[in-house]
């Protein structure tokens, strides 16, 4: 009934080719074809913001965007920070932080605040809090997350 | 995988989604940015047999000047374009202002006015901003073109004027008038969240500071955003105390808003009195007889 599509797509910087039904999502695709874990779901109905990726630089639910919807696209996931052993300096700036404590929200928490702080030069820390807003934290860890993006956007980066 | 199966049509023109809708309108859904859509399809309480993906249909995504100085948005601009566009606090402030309280930035970055619009929250704000400011709905479907009234179009919870076969193409708003005064007050359990109750509302003044004409729309307090006709009773006053008491008691009078998980009945009555009172004051004080 759903006939596979063909999908072209970046991940991370490198070129993926798959076969995809179009009822999967971008979410269920990283995760489960491209086996790229680090992108959490929570709810599967975009409220927690654990799924969040970048697309073409914005951050949106994956759980949300169909895989095919995504052709053509540069997808960048928490395993795209990191260049090999060396953590991007939010995740760094985070771990120092105290930023996470079970780390299940951090992926999403990480990949709103990568666009954030893309569009935001000096963001006061009530705009960190609005735009940390739609990443759920059930260990209630905000403080640190607040702290570690103030760190970052104040000329460490 | 959680979406039950579904046949997948990603047209790129407005006429191929027509032609779609024509064949499969009845069993088909209209995909836009997807936030709400694709919720309900994860939890399998939407199960379409034909998705529609309207993301293609790049005509779909504009925003013009209409001839009589208002503003025409298509359906398929995204709501963060929106709110990036520097021109829209000068165009249109009230609905500049309405737009960041649209769910969370990475909401706003897919989703859509069309779909906002289609889709029919009644806690929703951008239907209340086309209620309160005389907007109108442009569809298309097999039958052509029709345009309807903002008022007639939103008709109860998550219903709409809109056929299966139809498809929101824009949404047309007249022409802000420099002088007015604009306010949106709403209240949720957190930031972000679908509005308890919500108001928007416009006003504008004569030269002496007396109100001349204005308008509200209540949402969260039924099946569909409210226009309520109280607010008239500030015609020719200074929007000052005790009236907008009374105004606002009458206005939270017109309104039948019902119990649910979130708020009680009586309390969604009192919340529409308190946020309609400190609208209308804001909106009154942001116009340019309201500063002086």
């Amino acid at each position: 009934m759903s006939a596979r599509a063909a999908l072209s797509l970046q991940v991370n910087g490198a070129a993926v080719d798959r076969d995809v039904e179009p009822r999967l999502t971008l979410a269920d695709f990283l995760r489960n074809e491209l086996k790229l874990t680090g992108t959490h779901l929570g709810c599967e109905h975009g409220v927690c913001g654990a799924c969040t990726v970048l697309v073409d630089g914005e951050a949106v639910r994956s759980c949300l965007l169909f895989a095919v919807q995504a052709q053509g696209r540069s997808i960048t996931t928490v395993e795209g920070l990191a260049q090999g052993a060396d953590l991007h300096p939010l995740q760094r700036a985070l771990l120092e932080r105290n930023g996470l404590q079970c780390g299940f929200c951090t992926p999403g928490v990480l990949m709103t605040a990568m666009e954030f702080l893309e569009n935001t030069s000096v963001p006061t820390r009530e705009e960190i809090r609005k735009a940390l807003s739609g990443t759920i934290c059930r260990c209630t860890g905000y403080q640190g997350m607040v702290d570690a993006i103030a760190e970052i956007a104040g000329g460490d980066r | 995988m959680k979406p039950a199966p579904f046949r997948y049509f990603a047209p790129t023109s407005l006429d191929e989604c027509v032609g779609l809708l024509d064949e499969h309108g009845d069993e088909a859904k209209l995909l836009a940015g997807g936030q709400s859509l694709v919720p309900m399809m994860n939890f399998r309480l939407a199960k379409p047999a034909v998705l529609i993906d309207l993301n293609g249909v790049a005509e779909l995504a504009y925003v013009e000047e209409t001839s009589s100085g208002g503003m025409r948005i298509g359906a398929l601009t995204r709501q963060r374009a929106l709110e990036r566009d520097p021109e829209l606090r000068r165009r249109n402030p009230l609905l500049a202002e309405a737009i960041p309280y649209i769910g969370h930035f990475q909401i706003r970055n897919r989703g859509t006015v069309g779909g906002s619009i289609a889709h029919a929250d009644p806690a929703a704000e951008l239907p209340a901003v086309l209620c309160a400011l005389d907007g109108s709905i442009r569809v298309r479907g097999g039958g052509g073109e029709r345009t309807i009234a903002a008022v007639d179009f939103f008709q109860t919870y998550f219903t709409a004027d809109l056929g299966p076969d139809e498809v929101v193409t824009e949404i047309v708003l007249p022409q802000w008038h420099s002088g007015d005064g604009w306010a949106v007050q709403e209240l949720s359990r957190r930031y972000g969240d679908f509005a308890l109750v919500g108001v928007v509302c416009r006003l504008r003044v004569d030269a002496e500071g007396n109100v001349t004409d204005g308008a509200a729309a209540l949402f969260g307090v039924g099946g569909a955003p409210v226009v309520p006709e109280a607010v008239a009773q500030l015609v020719g006053t200074r929007a000052e105390e005790p009236t907008l008491a009374a105004v606002s008691a009458a206005v939270a009078a017109e309104l039948d808003p019902e119990s649910d998980v979130h708020a009680s009945a009586s309390y969604r009555r009192h919340l529409a009195r308190v946020l309609t009172r400190r609208a209308l004051s804001e909106a009154y004080a942001r116009t340019n007889g309201g500063t002086g």
